[in-house]
């Protein structure tokens, strides 16, 4: 391949991967910003978004939707509604009753749902990895010697599609006005008669629902799920959110796109390799951490009283 | 003196009229007991006792599982003072003991030196160890260093499997024993008194600590972190502090593990090990000294108790980790705030 072409070749696999871990980042940087915590089942609930569309395709596959398009976009429907529920289940039973509690005694609960999510999963599927079958072709067009599936093409619009809407949503309606006006302050919004309890379900809903999106597409794209597949996109998606600058909205998704982007160039450095790809990603956290700690996007930020 | 003694006295005796619960007035009736300082070390002094004799009259199995628990005495002891005493939530201390093991079983093997000097290389390593990951992070908000923390476990472990020297996947085999004065460490009744007096060490410089100038500031800081810092406390100093004594207990037990092991892989130091631990300081009392060595226990024992349970079992631990942060977040055996 000339180096043109492997530029083209790892530009798109960067977008695709920047566009998961954007949309896992998401979730975490809204999160993080309505309630101050680093929600670490997030990464798990990507990978029960992942399961569970694979078992409504699977469903819509015998019935007349089929498991192409139709019954891709139909499942993924269904299962951002379904993950969402189970954020905000999730949210009332581990989060809520610790909101006034030590912070150290939420992000403790918060790792306990991630174990009861990712073991359940574990028990459910006995360890092992589970094909992702769709009825997509595997058609496709070819730019030089790359070739670039239809699939491959259309999970990156969806992805941007879905977080143009979010990006509507927080700026434009009512509901994310609210949204932002808690992440500033919590106590005034309650006296300004904003329905605090309602909008961090809210928060968590959307925020799930995304990560859930994100599972499918991953689902989609290789193939195959694994109950362990949350723990590493987990921690990227964390170092995405903080690149961009944690609590803001935008900065998830440029932050995501970024990591991608950084990660799939770095595995053509021959010395790192794709076998050392994860210590690269981390290795930017810890950069970003020392260097820019707010973040691309982030402004300085002095912590309130 | 003794007027203070009856003053606790009373004090304790209106609690326990205040209190119905008859298990909560026995507790008290024993902690009246224990202000005694005879009844107290004489109480310390046979069970030291019964634990020397332990390994001489009993099975293999059950010395065994005494020196897991002895271990993770040291591991749990180690976390409490960065989960307990400093307030910070660490995920992946596994990696700790991974760079312990590591540099005991890469300099014994690659370069031949004798194992009681690994010890102090190994504590270096974790102090390098504990600056690169503290130092970024603890200048920021603390609850980045659970995240980080938590990648930083991972990579360790892949770093462990792709690299040469540490024997990649297949991990260090044959780390040769050494001697104690001539005596070689052979039997498990050799690294069971090796275990308890690294536990009985750990424990007392972890009391030392508490009660400590740098206990006090610890303490401080997790009650009130602005009260603290305008008392002077240089809150990221001594947070990194607490970082950084937390990941040399780790070490250092990782390196008695190597050679007690012999052999050790990437696959000994999963994420998984790391949530036990914490399980274990969280399920006894963050904080609470005696709360966390009967965590320990409870975590060593359960699992071989419930042997059936097999992948149950981190599931279970899951459920007890969010029950008890919600209902009892103070452990079973709290601290008491007086």
């Amino acid at each position: 391949m000339s180096l043109q072409e492997i530029v083209i070749q790892q530009l798109f696999n960067g977008l695709l991967l920047g566009s998961f871990y954007g949309l896992v980042a998401l979730g975490y940087s809204m999160v993080y910003g309505i309630i101050r915590l680093l929600n670490f089942a997030h990464a798990d609930i990507y990978m029960v978004g992942g399961f569970c569309s694979l078992s409504l395709l699977t469903f819509f596959g015998g019935t007349f939707i089929g498991n192409g398009w139709l019954g891709i976009i139909v499942s993924m429907f269904i299962t951002m509604i379904i993950v969402g529920l189970l954020g905000v289940v999730i949210e009332r039973v581990a989060y809520k009753p610790l909101r006034e509690a030590p912070r150290l005694s939420l992000l403790i609960s918060a790792l306990g749902v991630s174990m009861i999510l990712y073991n359940s999963a574990m028990v459910v599927t006995s360890g092992e990895y589970r094909p992702y079958k769709t009825g997509l072709s595997y058609e496709g067009f070819s730019i030089g010697s790359v070739f670039i599936t239809h699939t491959q093409a259309i999970l990156i619009v969806a992805a941007v599609i879905l977080m143009l809407i979010l990006h509507l949503f927080i700026t434009r309606t009512m509901y994310g006005k609210a949204m932002r006006a808690i992440s500033m302050d919590r106590d005034c919004c309650r006296l300004m008669g904003v329905n605090v309890n309602k909008i961090i379900a809210l928060t968590f809903f959307v925020g799930t629902a995304l990560a859930a999106s994100a599972g499918m597409m991953a689902g989609v794209y290789y193939g195959s799920l694994h109950f362990y597949m949350g723990f590493v996109i987990g921690i990227k998606a964390f170092t995405a959110a903080v690149i961009g600058g944690i609590g803001i909205i935008p900065g998830a998704m440029l932050g995501g796109l970024m990591l991608g982007l950084l990660e799939s160039f770095g595995t053509q450095i021959p010395f790192i390799g794709s076998a050392w790809k994860d210590v690269f990603s981390f290795i930017i956290l810890i950069l970003i951490l020392i260097f820019k700690p707010t973040g691309l996007l982030g402004k300085k930020e002095s912590e309130r009283m | 003196m003794k007027e203070k003694q009856t003053c606790l006295q009373s004090a304790s005796a209106q609690t326990a009229i205040k209190r119905k619960n008859p298990l909560a007035q026995l507790i008290d009736r024993l902690y009246v007991l224990f202000d005694d300082k005879k009844v107290r070390y004489g109480v310390l002094a046979v069970a030291v006792a019964a634990l020397i004799y332990l390994p001489i009259n009993s099975s293999m199995y059950i010395t065994e599982v005494m020196t897991t628990f002895w271990f993770n005495v040291v591991v749990c002891l180690g976390l409490n003072i960065i989960v307990g005493f400093a307030g910070l939530l660490s995920l992946g201390y596994a990696a700790f003991f991974a760079v312990g093991a590591y540099t005991t079983g890469i300099l014994i093997l690659h370069y031949g030196i004798s194992f009681w000097l690994t010890l102090p290389v190994s504590v270096v390593m974790a102090i390098i160890a504990g600056l690169a990951i503290g130092a970024p992070t603890l200048k920021l908000r603390s609850d980045y260093l659970a995240i980080v923390t938590l990648g930083f476990g991972e990579i360790i472990r892949l770093a462990a499997r792709n690299m040469e020297i540490t024997g990649r996947a297949t991990g260090l085999v044959g780390i040769s024993r050494p001697s104690f004065f001539g005596i070689a460490m052979l039997r498990i009744d050799h690294f069971y008194y090796s275990f308890l007096v690294l536990a009985i060490l750990a424990i007392f410089v972890s009391y030392r600590l508490q009660d400590s100038r740098l206990g006090r500031a610890w303490k401080c800081i997790r009650e009130d972190e602005d009260a603290a810092e305008a008392m002077g406390i240089n809150v990221v100093a001594v947070r990194l502090l607490a970082f950084i004594i937390g990941s040399v207990f780790g070490a250092l037990a990782g390196s008695f593990m190597a050679i007690k092991m012999t052999a050790i892989s990437p696959e000994s130091f999963l994420f998984t090990q790391s949530v036990m631990i914490l399980l274990a300081v969280v399920l006894g009392g963050m904080g609470k000294i005696p709360g966390v060595i009967l965590g320990a226990f409870v975590v060593v024992i359960f699992p071989e108790v419930f042997r059936g349970i097999g992948m149950y079992r981190m599931l279970i631990f899951g459920v007890v980790l969010l029950a008890l942060m919600i209902y009892r977040p103070q452990g079973l055996w709290p601290e008491r705030n007086t």
